[in-house]
């Protein structure tokens, strides 16, 4: 049985080793500085980049964080505080139900309130899908992390005086701000390599563009956009987008790990 | 003692005497259909050690809870009867909570520092109060730690973690932050029952120079504990107050029988 345990843990990390050395294998030689900094070439034309597509993620990222996160931890609160009410629990099954939601509805419904109403494809609609699927994952990080919260800290600081909702955001969010702080760049990292919801929305665009209107480029889109494609060229610059945008992904858990060891350690407790 | 008087305290000389009295009037208190005290009517005089003592679920510290008002948060409780601090009903819709709870400290049974450094863990406190200038906070946390006799202990350690400390440290730590707002009252929930003898001791000894400046109510287990730090004793038993007076004569010929059933170990 333990013997079998062994195994299952090995094997459980196996898919990552495998897919993190053949993307090296197959992308890690069309890696140069152009790939960050040019813009993508014409077809059958070797070298070019994809720093459109690389900002246009980036960009995406933030959108749907200005979104997701504030919507995310503010309803967290609310759950963690009011965790009897009726609201409280409504709120909480449909955000499991709304974590559960394929990501192609939500594309989907972003194009039919976002897209189709205006005519035309944008990062900014793009960006509220992201958002809208980072929010349960952020609200039912940030609630459970305030559960965890000993319900003695909480009582210190009423019994010195402070007000309740003073001590919801000193005492309690500040103690649980590590784990908040993993649970949105867990949530960030999980919507950065999402496809699905910016077909219909972001669509992608093969020049440079920052503008919130229009249609923008993301790794993910152009990656799907070049793999489907027959040419070999792109093919190899498809493999190298999946390295950078994995290589964007493990940055950020990175961060994520490196912000939950707080300098006075956890509560104890 | 000079104070750095947080809120509007009796000024005159002869109410500075009966400061920090604490008085019970047929006070019943509700979680919920359950009745966890009924009637209690006590007479706690200012500077002062009283011991409540009694079996677990006996309402001691729901007492202790309901000075500071720290029971109302949880949802379904009501009260009937009074409680007042001083003369003034602590329940007087018109108070203000959170001056209340700046003048009632409170302490309890598991050390609960912030996960901040020790310092901060003193001036938090004082820091709602408006205290922002750094050498009255200094001040503060410096006497505070004195008044708690940890600064020793801790004055080259100031900004590092509060947690680092041992349990008996930090829960002079706890205290030191109690004390900080200048309380009137200090309530003590079973303060020293996870500490070791010898941490227990220096609490007890803490607590009996504190009387001097203010009204202490600690909640024990510990009845040689009582016997040893307190001057007055209420024993509770399922939500009543079944005797009240000083501690010797409490623990050398009490009035009641289950008093003296408790105290000497026939039940409890």
């Amino acid at each position: 049985m333990i013997g079998f345990t062994y195994l299952a843990a090995i094997l459980a990390t196996l898919p990552l080793v495998l897919i993190l050395a053949h993307l090296v294998r197959k992308g890690a030689s069309s890696l140069s500085l152009a790939f960050f900094t040019h813009m993508p070439g014409s077809v059958g034309e070797p070298g070019g980049g994809m720093a459109n597509a690389i900002v246009g993620t980036l960009m995406l990222i933030g959108i749907a964080s200005i979104i997701g996160l504030p919507i995310g931890i503010g309803a967290g609160l609310y759950l963690a505080e009011k965790k009897g009410t009726p609201l409280a629990s409504t709120v909480r099954f449909l955000s499991d139900v709304l974590n559960g939601l394929p990501s192609i509805v939500m594309g989907i419904f972003a194009w039919e309130v976002l897209v189709r109403p205006v005519r035309h494809f944008s990062a900014l609609a793009g960006g509220v899908a992201l958002g809208a699927m980072m929010i349960p994952l952020v609200t039912r990080t940030t609630e459970e992390m305030l559960l965890v919260v000993p319900t003695s800290l909480r009582e210190a600081a009423l019994a010195l005086g402070y007000p309740k909702w003073r001590t919801s955001i000193s005492v309690v969010l500040r103690t649980a701000l590590a784990g908040i702080v993993t649970g949105a760049l867990v949530a960030v990292a999980r919507i950065a390599g999402e496809t699905a919801p910016l077909l219909f929305t972001a669509l992608g665009n093969q020049f440079w563009s920052t503008s919130v209107r229009e249609p923008i480029a993301a790794l993910p889109l152009q990656i799907f956009t070049y793999a489907i494609n027959a040419y070999d060229e792109w093919h190899r610059q498809a493999w190298a987008g999946a390295l950078v945008l994995i290589t964007i992904v493990l940055i950020i858990s990175l961060a994520a790990r490196f912000a939950t060891r707080s300098r006075f350690g956890a509560p104890v407790d | 003692m000079t104070a750095v008087a947080p809120v509007a305290r009796p000024a005159s000389a002869a109410a500075a005497n009966t400061i920090g009295t604490i008085e019970a009037r047929d006070f019943s208190f509700w979680y919920g259909k359950k009745q966890a005290l009924k009637g209690i009517s006590m007479k706690v005089p200012p500077r002062s050690v009283t011991a409540l003592i009694g079996p677990s679920g006996c309402g001691k510290s729901t007492f202790l809870r309901s000075i500071n008002r720290l029971n109302d948060l949880i949802p379904g409780v009501r009260h009937e009867g009074d409680l007042c601090l001083d003369s003034n009903s602590v329940y007087n819709p018109s108070l203000d909570v959170v001056a209340l709870r700046q003048r009632v400290g409170m302490v309890f049974q598991r050390w609960n520092p912030f996960p901040k450094s020790i310092y901060e863990n003193v001036a938090y406190g004082p820091r709602i109060n408006g205290i922002a200038d750094e050498a009255s906070l200094d001040e503060i946390v410096e006497r505070s730690l004195r008044r708690t006799a940890i600064w020793d202990e801790v004055k080259d350690r100031l900004r590092t973690s509060a947690l680092g400390l041992s349990g008996g440290q930090q829960q002079r730590v706890c205290i030191a932050r109690a004390l900080a707002n200048q309380p009137e009252v200090l309530l003590l929930d079973e303060p020293a029952s996870a500490l070791d003898p010898s941490s227990t001791q220096r609490i007890e000894e803490l607590v009996y120079e504190l009387k001097r400046e203010l009204t202490i109510i600690i909640v024990t287990h510990n009845l040689q504990q009582a016997a040893r730090a307190s001057e007055y004793t209420a024993f509770f038993f399922t939500g009543e107050l079944v005797e009240f007076g000083p501690t010797e004569q409490i623990f050398t010929s009490p009035r009641e029988e289950r008093t003296e059933a408790y105290i000497t170990g026939r039940f409890g």
